[in-house]
């Protein structure tokens, strides 16, 4: 009886510290997923100040900006956010062609303004989890101005760990870019395959 | 940019910040949109916009390149120290105002440590000692007042704002202690002194300024996109409101319409 006793007991222990283990399990995942995202980051941010150290032109660093946003980024995402409500009527085929025009187009447009990162250094602070993603927190720091806020929303709802937004001081690039994308879009009075034609020399 | 200040008199002048505080915050109704935006006077605003560009592409621009390369950097950034030094006062009034007696503490010891080590605000010995600027403004104090947010207004020569931060820029302008305190001509003295380190600004942040005037597609859109969500992004810091202004402003993409 009193082994029968013992037994339950611990049974009954090991019930618990299995309940215990399972409501932990979330928060275990997530704390992972917190280091996932900012190790990405920190990885990101690494390849990002090998290249604007490497004394390239800026006519050869577009190019390898342009495969680091394919690597650490969720292009087609972000594509599709920026086209916005046009992204509902566009057929596979444009959707396909305009991902891969507006991604050489924003490799162009922030490989140009990475310049201002010679001999300035990005640091990554820390990491949360927010809602449905991650965010990681960085502090720039650029020559002869104030250090200044930088986020990376990252999500692995593409299947891989890639950052969907930056946040400059709490400008948000996403929202950014689907106004510009959505002038551009007016401009040329709503046609898809005009807008796709004319990324590629924007 | 400031060019305000020589234009208002000083005795009209706190007349003339009443009236602006109180039609300004008249103006303050409405809730912004779906998208975080309330610009009622679009039109407007736009025109005011096509002016400010056309200004700062016939005169700010060039003056402030030609600020740039003639200036040497160490006298520009004597000129910025001393024009955020004369500011400081103007904080720590606001700081008080907000109940923010930390803040208040901080600016105060800046200003003290500015004009002594830093002789006489010439260099910023503060933020080498780290004690970095906490800078603060009338239309942060109404947000801490609970004041809303306001129109969308693009201000002429200012540019980008919001009835609320327009209403704190009149007073910030009028009522601010060093003119106050100052004689006519130091006064005077002291607003051109800001207005080159406005220009050197310009400079420095040339390619920020040029991509969003002159390289976007819709110049009025990405200002006032830009004005507000930084400005949010400003207020929110610090406190508790800041996570959950910033999940206001999230967009998801993988949850949004346009993203199935």
């Amino acid at each position: 009886m009193a082994n029968d006793l013992n037994l339950s007991r611990r049974a009954f222990g090991a019930g618990i510290a299995a309940g215990l283990t399972v409501l932990a399990m979330p928060r275990a995942a997530a704390a992972l997923t917190v280091d996932q995202a900012r190790a990405l980051i920190d990885k990101a941010v690494a390849d990002v100040n090998r290249i604007i150290s490497s004394g390239k032109s800026q006519n050869a660093m577009y190019p390898e900006f342009e495969k680091l946003f394919a690597r650490y980024a969720d292009v087609p995402t972000i594509a599709r956010s920026a086209l916005g409500v046009a992204a509902r009527s566009a057929s596979k085929a444009q959707m396909a062609g305009f991902t891969k025009a507006y991604q050489g187009y924003l490799s162009r447009k922030y490989g140009r303004r990475f310049r201002e990162f010679i001999g300035g250094k990005i640091e990554v602070t820390d990491a949360r989890a927010i809602k449905t993603y991650y965010e990681v927190i960085s502090t720039a720091y650029l020559q002869g101005e104030a250090p200044f806020d930088l986020r990376w929303h990252v999500s692995d709802k593409s299947g891989k760990q890639q950052f969907f937004n930056i946040i400059i001081e709490g400008v948000n690039m996403l929202a950014s870019e689907r106004t510009e994308i959505g002038a551009l879009l007016d401009q040329r009075g709503g046609d898809v395959d005009r807008l796709i034609a004319d990324l590629k020399t924007l | 940019m400031g060019l305000t200040i020589p234009l208002i008199s000083r005795k009209s002048g706190k007349f003339v910040a009443g009236v602006a505080v109180c039609l300004l915050l008249a103006a303050c109704a409405g809730t912004p949109g779906a998208d975080g935006i309330n610009d009622p006077y679009e039109a407007t605003n736009r025109s005011v916009h096509g002016f400010n560009r056309g200004l700062d592409r016939a005169l700010v621009g060039p003056a402030a390149k030609g600020y740039g390369s003639v200036v040497p950097q160490p006298v520009q950034r004597v000129v910025g120290n001393v024009a955020d030094t004369l500011d400081i006062p103007g904080d720590v009034a606001n700081d008080l105002l907000q109940f923010n007696l930390g803040d208040a503490a901080q600016n105060t010891l800046r200003l003290a440590v500015n004009l002594t080590m830093g002789v006489g605000g010439l260099f910023d010995a503060s933020t080498a000692i780290g004690l970095p600027g906490k800078p603060t403004d009338f239309g942060e104090t109404l947000h801490v007042w609970g004041v809303g947010e306001g129109v969308y207004v693009e201000l002429p020569i200012i540019g980008p704002s919001t009835a609320r931060d327009a209403a704190g820029t009149v007073v910030d302008v009028v009522l601010n202690p060093v003119r106050l305190a100052l004689p006519e001509k130091e006064a005077m003295a002291a607003t051109v002194m800001k207005l080159f380190a406005r220009l050197g600004d310009r400079d420095r942040y040339a390619e920020t300024v040029d991509s969003i005037l002159y390289e976007s597609a819709d110049s009025y859109a990405q200002a006032r996109l830009l004005y507000l969500q930084n400005r949010r992004f400003e207020l929110g810091q610090g406190g508790e409101a800041a996570g959950a202004a910033a999940d206001d402003d999230f967009i998801d993409p993988y949850e949004d319409p346009y993203g199935q």
